[in-house]
């Protein structure tokens, strides 16, 4: 059996309120292969965000271990865990998070000027990685001057030009309508058949079930791990409405 | 990602808002201005002085001597021949100077202005005059003690219409007739070397109350030698005097040397104020840091998600302080040339003088890196902070 792209081994991470320690992840263990499409699902609070902060390495757990493509992030350094996100990550987030004042090829652009690309080099992959989700045309523009969906397929291009072996998408549709939430998706499902590996974090069961496969937490513990149908036939919850994305 | 990069995504971020960078570069400006111009003016001043003792001659030294009353202790014009002769490496040419105190009457009119002194016929070649018609003093006339005189420029136009020679000129009631008229010294009219009358120095000494000479201008090589021409001045003369306090070795040099540092200790000391504010300048750039910090905690965020490492986020801020602090200094320096024009000449049209306020170039480049420098030192704290930003924090910020 391959190695696994993403492994957690007991992982635990936990913060200190006040007097208190909140345990937001606790003995968390499971692995993602490579090529996967997998859907860490749980309500505010059940440690899915702290999960996507330890797989994002913008966070590193208190104990256990954490491996990424085999090495341990607790050993690494604020550098180290930079060119790790740099490389092996590409970031989907809610709010797009795209940078305003840039255009939106220069947004694109920002993970590779980090990597060191040439200023050339970088034009010409945020180009065409920008075309492949249908925004050549929209180079110069900025950011405020697209709609939700522009801006979320900007922000995809930005997380794929560095060509990462991770795609980590926290909520990539919380903050569109419906409709484009699903081109989105579909966009996703399109990038997991051309083999690449996709991690989708979100609260709602109905986006979920785009995965193969579902990783469930709650209250910091893995309720359910297993492909995504027989999840619904176990968990056969109410689908939560984008009415609750209190963010949205 | 290059420094060049860096530098631009700067600008871009300082043009994205003018009016705050404006505000931000103020101090900063108003440093580099105020250094720039009080540099200008000290130079100015400098070069004014120089000019106006090197009409004086920076290449003499001036001797006095008080003496001691009725004692044998003398310095003759003899014995200070013989001095300059024995010393041809630092003292080259001699002229008394005998201060003449009789009344001159040209014509029917009494001249107030006019000075009249004797000297020897070495003096126009020590001060560098040329005789512009007629002849100069010479020695069969200090010798004979001839009534003859070469006037200035000043007097041959004014009394005369430029026609003075073979004309007489009534000092203190002696006749002299005119020699020779001195070339033109200075641009404006009177109270000048123009309206001097030259006589030779025995007979000025013939006609004086005491008939001793008390005055010498002694020609040196340069403005450089002065220090050791006035030693052997100084040295023969206590060797006759045995007390330094009846004779006086001054030289134009000497003096000159002495305004210039003042100026320097002057103009450093009113640049250190100015440099202040630069300080309080560099203490804005700091304030805005900060507040660009926070403001774009965000961007910070998704910066360091994306791959940046603090090293980066870190180099970005502090080049951008040091570009706004570049660009103030810049500013400045366009501003303090304009100012220097333009006090240059109100100087000149309202007190009639070539003072030229002239900023050197090296002050410029000195003000240019030391309010990058500022941008630097006070821009780090705030970059510090920025990179030091947890990115889950920065990103969660709104």
């Amino acid at each position: 059996m391959e190695e696994a792209l993403i492994e957690f081994r007991e992982v635990s991470k936990h913060y200190v309120m006040g007097d208190t320690i909140v345990k937001a992840v606790d003995l968390i263990s499971f692995k993602i292969m490579k090529g996967e499409f997998v859907a860490i699902v749980g309500q505010s609070g059940s440690g899915k965000s702290t999960c996507m902060n330890i797989i994002g390495c913008l966070d590193v757990p208190t104990d256990g271990l954490y491996l990424i493509n085999g090495r341990n992030v607790g050993e690494m350094n604020k550098n180290e865990l930079s060119e790790i996100r740099n490389q092996m990550i590409g970031f989907i987030f809610q709010q797009y998070n795209l940078l305003p004042k840039l255009t939106v090829v220069e947004n694109v652009e920002v993970p590779l000027m980090y990597a060191g690309a040439s200023k050339s080099d970088r034009r010409r992959r945020a180009i065409e990685e920008l075309s492949n989700v249908g925004l050549g045309e929209k180079l110069k523009h900025y950011p405020n001057q697209l709609s939700g969906g522009q801006q979320q397929r900007v922000s995809v291009a930005r997380a794929l030009v560095g060509n990462p072996a991770i795609l980590l998408a926290d909520e990539p549709t919380g903050a569109l309508d419906s409709k484009t939430g699903r081109e989105v998706l579909a966009l996703f499902q399109r990038l997991h058949k051309s083999g690449r590996t996709i991690v989708l974090i979100t609260h709602d069961n109905s986006i979920a079930a785009t995965a193969e496969r579902i990783i469930r937490l709650e209250d910091g513990h893995v309720v359910y791990d297993g492909p995504t149908d027989k999840e619904k036939l176990v968990h056969a919850e109410p689908t939560e409405g984008s009415a609750e994305n209190e963010s949205a | 990602m290059s420094l060049l990069e860096s530098v631009e995504l700067s600008i871009k971020n300082i043009l994205a808002s003018k009016l705050r960078a404006l505000l931000t570069m103020l101090g900063i400006i108003i440093g580099v201005t105020a250094v720039i111009l009080i540099i200008g003016l000290g130079n100015g001043v400098k070069i004014y002085m120089a000019d106006s003792f090197k009409s004086l001659g920076t290449n003499t030294i001036n001797v006095m001597i008080t003496g001691r009353g009725s004692s044998s202790r003398k310095m003759t014009v003899e014995q200070m021949y013989e001095l300059v002769a024995k010393n041809p490496k630092y003292l080259l040419r001699l002229s008394p100077s005998v201060r003449m105190t009789g009344t001159v009457k040209i014509g029917n009119e009494t001249s107030s202005t006019t000075t009249s002194i004797g000297v020897s016929e070495d003096y126009f070649k020590i001060k560098s005059y040329t005789i512009a018609s007629g002849r100069g003093l010479q020695y069969s006339d200090i010798l004979d003690r001839s009534y003859v005189c070469v006037v200035g420029s000043y007097i041959a136009e004014n009394y005369f219409a430029n026609n003075a020679l073979g004309k007489t000129i009534k000092i203190g009631g002696a006749y002299f007739e005119i020699i020779g008229v001195n070339s033109k010294q200075a641009d404006n009219a009177s109270s000048t070397t123009d309206d001097y009358i030259f006589v030779p120095y025995t007979t000025a000494a013939r006609l004086s109350s005491t008939g001793t000479i008390t005055n010498y201008v002694v020609e040196i090589p340069s403005v450089d030698d002065s220090s050791a021409a006035i030693k052997i001045m100084n040295d023969a003369l206590y060797e006759i005097f045995a007390n330094s306090n009846y004779y006086m070795v001054r030289s134009m040099g000497e003096i000159l040397n002495t305004f210039t540092s003042m100026v320097n200790i002057m103009v450093m000391v009113l640049s250190i104020i100015a440099g202040i504010s630069l300080v309080v300048g560099g203490i804005g750039i700091m304030n805005i840091m900060l507040v660009s910090v926070t403001e774009r905690t965000k961007e910070i965020g998704i910066r360091k998600a994306l791959g940046a490492k603090e090293r980066y986020i870190l180099t970005q801020f502090v080049i951008e302080a040091a570009t706004t602090s570049g660009i103030g200094g810049f500013i400045g320096i366009a501003l303090g040339y304009i100012l220097s024009g333009i006090a240059t000449s109100f100087i000149k049209s309202a007190l009639q003088t070539n003072l030229p306020v002239s900023p050197t170039a090296s002050s410029a480049l000195m003000a240019f890196g030391i309010s990058a420098g500022i941008g630097i030192v006070f821009g780090y704290l705030p970059a510090k902070k920025a990179a030091a930003l947890n990115p889950i924090d920065a990103l969660r910020n709104e």
